[in-house]
């Protein structure tokens, strides 16, 4: 009993972890149908901004802020600069990420160096609820509840207001939603910022908890890359659905069967995308 | 057809490159024999993927898994049951197909971003497998001490120009088999699909069918590629498996040339060699592949064949367009 639940547990927490980065990529899929396989390194380097605002002695609040700021703008800069001219060209758009992926985990070497960091977290978030037996990190509650505040934000704007509603009929058909005089290239743009920003929040919150470490960046990736696919592209409820799963399989696989963990991981990945390959969520 | 211009230079380049791969070993250090070697290789697991990039149009995130499929069956087979080369050929071939076979009717039921997807969803299956079934693939620390094939003729090919040229047959066979098939009308039904698969399933062909067979056939050669590359490196790891080297092979294929075959393994070579060459050089050989990756989409997104081939056409007179 208490095996089941600490697990249960601990993957609706990296769930949650997994639903930051990937809730923002899943719309940049809806939206732009943009195959960024820089998402994993804006993670990292939001990771490694974040620690040297802590380092600087700053809190761990700005740690996050300036971190996935950073990183929103890079992610800006490299859609902007390169992206934007690629729709519609799945391999450029892989090559192209990929190659900033290289380049991005290369100067993260260069000015962080090889070795693993934790990212210390506040006196506040330390420390674990014990009930009978069990014991749950107040940390990984914290990673639950900001999960929570960003799902409920995003879904508050994207069904309750304006910018929202351009938003969806972005993703439901760009051309439709140019033909009535939404600014795509604007929305576009802020969606792909808000992603790099929310993935950037993922590197600093996991920093606390898994650490930031070279290669962190393409371990992640396929995590975020399997949620957007299960859950549906461009779908938050999909993400949300999506990131769970993927958090919960993930662990009891680890912990059931160590040896073929992540064959339990993918391969039902694979099951429901042979159902529905458009995930449970997405229209095609 | 389209290209008669470079077509009638096509045979002589292919001859002369044929002859020089043939003769160059003696004037070769043996650093570049092995380098050449490592292209050969990835020759032939580019020219495997442009089967179904270049020539169907389907970009696959997942075609480091033949590659490892093939490899890990060499490296499990030979240095636990002590398998000759013939069996593990075979069986690294046949278990690519098979796997091949499977992830072809997951992953054919989509297309474009999804199809991307899906084969990278399946990749990692297989990375998977490879990264933590320890008992079987000894997890990271890989397989290593694959002895090199021994086959009954008068060289070893523990030596390294030996099997220099059995790498050597192993490209012509792999060229000449996708070359036959790309020229045959199979594969002219594969580049109707790829820029018209709605029209060609109007005429009356069977569409799916003709995807998952060049599916296969990707994955065999993929896998051919693998049992090869395991043999020269002597080791196998998840590495061989990783999305990193899927992602590799489809810059070589972007890099040489879609849909031209020559273009990949050309691609395969310059890639090859460059990292091999850059890294001695300097410690931010990744800075630089990044940007051959963000260069190559930016200044030849056709590739290099595909930007000779516009110059030659342009140099000339057009040549009259009788076809349809």
């Amino acid at each position: 009993m208490e095996f089941w639940v600490t697990q249960a547990f601990n993957g609706v927490s990296y769930g949650a972890l997994l639903f930051l980065l990937a809730g923002g990529l899943s719309l940049i899929f809806g939206m732009m149908r943009i195959v960024n396989m820089t998402h994993g390194s804006y993670y990292l380097l939001g990771g490694y901004v974040g620690l040297t605002v802590i380092w600087q002695k700053g809190p761990f609040v700005l740690a996050i802020l300036v971190g996935a700021l950073a990183i929103a703008i890079i992610g800006v800069g490299e859609w902007n600069a390169f992206l934007k001219r690629l729709s519609g060209q799945e391999l450029g758009q892989v090559l192209t990420t990929m190659g900033f992926a290289l380049i991005f985990q290369d100067l993260a070497l260069v000015i962080w160096g090889g070795d693993p960091y934790t990212i210390p977290t506040p006196q506040v978030l330390s420390g674990a609820f014990e009930l009978g037996q069990m014991f749950f990190p107040v940390y990984r509650l914290f990673i639950v509840f900001v999960a929570l505040a960003v799902a409920v934000v995003l879904w508050l704007v994207l069904e309750r207001t304006r910018v929202g509603a351009m938003m969806r009929a972005t993703v439901d058909d760009a051309e439709m939603a140019r033909g009535v005089g939404i600014n795509v290239t604007l929305i576009s743009m802020c969606v792909f910022a808000l992603g790099a920003f929310l993935a950037a929040v993922a590197g600093v919150v996991a920093g606390g908890f898994v650490g930031v470490y070279p290669g962190a960046d393409f371990e992640i990736l396929p995590y975020a890359f399997v949620v957007v696919i299960v859950g549906g592209m461009g779908s938050l409820k999909g993400a949300v659905i999506g990131s769970l799963m993927v958090g919960l399989l993930d662990n009891f696989g680890k912990a059931l069967f160590p040896e073929l963990s992540y064959f339990t991981l993918f391969a039902p990945m694979a099951a429901i995308l042979a159902v529905r390959p458009t995930g449970l969520f997405g229209r095609a | 057809m389209r290209e008669t211009l470079f077509q009638g230079y096509q045979g002589v380049v292919l001859g002369v490159v044929g002859l020089l791969l043939f003769v160059a070993p003696p004037f070769l250090s043996s650093f570049f024999l092995t380098l050449l070697t490592q292209s050969l290789i990835y020759a032939i697991l580019a020219m495997s993927l442009d089967i179904i990039l270049g020539y169907t149009g389907l970009a696959s995130l997942g075609h480091a898994a033949y590659l490892g499929l093939g490899a890990y069956s060499v490296g499990i087979l030979s240095t636990r049951y002590g398998a000759g080369f013939w069996v593990a050929l075979a069986a690294g071939v046949l278990l690519a197909v098979v796997v091949a076979g499977i992830f072809g009717l997951v992953a054919l039921r989509a297309t474009g971003v999804y199809f991307l997807m899906i084969t990278l969803a399946l990749g990692m299956v297989v990375w998977g497998l490879g990264h933590r079934w320890v008992s079987m693939t000894q997890g990271d620390n890989g397989i290593s001490a694959i002895p090199r094939p021994k086959l009954p003729l008068p060289w070893s090919f523990a030596e390294s120009i030996p099997f220099y040229y059995l790498a050597l047959a192993g490209f012509l066979l792999a060229f000449g088999i996708l070359r036959v098939i790309v020229r045959s009308p199979f594969g002219q039904t594969l580049v109707g699909i790829r820029e018209s698969e709605s029209r060609m399933r109007t005429l009356g062909y069977h569409v799916w069918l003709h995807k998952y067979i060049g599916f296969l056939i990707a994955g065999g050669i993929g896998g051919f590629a693998g049992v090869l590359w395991a043999y020269y490196n002597g080791f196998v790891s998840p590495a061989d498996l990783q999305l990193a080297t899927s992602v590799e092979a489809l810059l070589m294929v972007a890099l040489g040339g879609r849909g031209t075959l020559f273009g990949p393994a050309l691609g395969a070579t310059i890639i090859v060699l460059l990292k091999n060459l850059v890294s001695v050089y300097t410690r931010r050989w990744l800075l630089i592949l990044g940007a051959v990756y963000i260069g190559t989409i930016v200044y030849a997104p056709e590739g290099i064949v595909g930007a000779l081939r516009q110059w030659t056409q342009r140099a000339r007179p057009a040549p009259l367009r009788a076809e349809t």
